[in-house]
């Protein structure tokens, strides 16, 4: 756990260290190499530009407007039709906004958390979710779009499949190992 | 299916708006998301030009492909479609390392890096190819060892043990990963029939 963190803090000026020195050593031009290298971020940043222009706006106008909260109580009956506590309604909306919003997301654990407790069910359950699931949505339209991919074939159903287990797993390893 | 997410996100918006009498946020939302946009964007070109300059460093100096074949025959059997030395390969490894360590800002450079290396490999360049699709599911299902961010909210709601949900968060991602990666491996197959 401890050697794991320590890993997180040192990764990043251990390898700004290494990969430069190694580069040296093999006679590489670092600096210009460097530099031909850093100028392709431009070009990738200014590509993925309109995607994330696009996705935001939509999903921020989603969001806004309290959409979430009519989405989500729409899926409630299907809760208790499948014979779970009314308790974990109060996850639907991090569930639904998990994959459109990294920031968004945040914001709603944020507030599951602080409304329950970190050490509730839907503390550890928000806390769990949080960690395990990643901006699916979010993520494909910044990547293909990079590339210029228009047809996304199956990898979106795949991606939101990954986020349904993730959930579905989160419920059941939080009772589990809490309770 | 992205059109029409897309579309029912925008209209199921503006549309709850209007009902609850506040369609002026509908402007000042979509303004405010476009401007955030370019805020992202101009944010990640400096991080991009970082990561990137050094991932050429790395490149030039066989860093890269020394790494693709320490760790490449774990990782190839995921992408059959590959070429065995693809420099797709490296960059992939790259950017799971550094989405495991929950370096996220690193990650998102190298992974952009593999798409583009993927996309020279694609024979159909406005379609996502196989690889591509493994490589994403792979991304967003990834473990993360330390979920900082979700942690440092539990110690600031004054947990007894912050930490305490990282056990269970590996339990749940890695169950998401296996159940992408065994999906993924079994439509690749049921289609190259």
């Amino acid at each position: 756990m401890r050697v794991i963190a320590e890993i997180s803090r040192w990764a990043i000026p251990l390898l700004l260290l290494f990969i430069p020195v190694f580069a040296y050593l093999k006679n590489v031009p670092v600096y210009e190499s460097f530099v031909a290298g850093a100028e392709e971020g431009f070009k990738t940043g200014v590509r993925i530009l309109p995607f994330l222009i696009g996705m935001l706006v939509s999903i921020r106008v989603f969001v806004d407007s309290g959409a979430l909260e009519i989405v989500s109580s729409w899926l409630q009956p299907l809760f208790s039709v499948l014979g779970l506590d009314s308790n974990f309604a109060a996850i639907i909306p991090l569930a639904i906004m998990r994959p459109l919003s990294g920031s968004g997301a945040l914001g709603v654990a944020t507030q599951l958390i602080n409304q329950h407790g970190p050490d509730s069910f839907i503390g550890r359950l928000a806390s769990t979710l949080q960690g395990s699931t990643d901006t699916t949505f979010f993520v494909l339209t910044v990547y293909f779009g990079s590339v210029g991919i228009k047809k996304y074939r199956y990898a979106l159903k795949l991606g939101l499949l990954a986020d349904l287990v993730g959930l579905i797993v989160s419920v059941w390893i939080v009772s589990k190992t809490f309770y | 299916m992205v059109n029409l997410i897309w579309l029912f996100m925008l209209a199921t918006g503006i549309i709850v708006s209007a009902f609850n009498g506040h369609i002026e946020n509908v402007t000042v939302s979509a303004m405010k998301a476009a401007e955030l946009g370019v805020e992202v964007a101009i944010e990640l070109i400096g991080v991009m030009s970082l990561w990137l300059g050094l991932m050429r460093l790395a490149e030039e100096a066989g860093f890269i492909k020394g790494i693709a074949r320490l760790f490449g025959p774990a990782i190839r059997r995921l992408f059959p479609s590959l070429k065995p030395d693809s420099p797709a390969l490296g960059a992939i490894i790259m950017n799971l390392s550094a989405n495991i360590l929950g370096l996220g800002n690193a990650a998102t450079p190298f992974g952009l890096k593999a798409m583009q290396e993927l996309q020279k490999e694609n024979p159909t360049p406005d379609e996502a190819s196989p690889a591509m699709i493994t490589f994403l599911a792979l991304n967003t299902s990834c473990i993360t060892l330390i979920p900082a961010t979700i942690i440092g909210v539990r110690l600031k709601a004054n947990s007894a043990n912050p930490t305490e949900i990282i056990g269970t968060t590996i339990v749940a991602t890695g169950c998401a990963m296996s159940v992408a990666m065994i999906v993924d491996y079994l439509i690749r197959h049921r289609r190259r029939k």
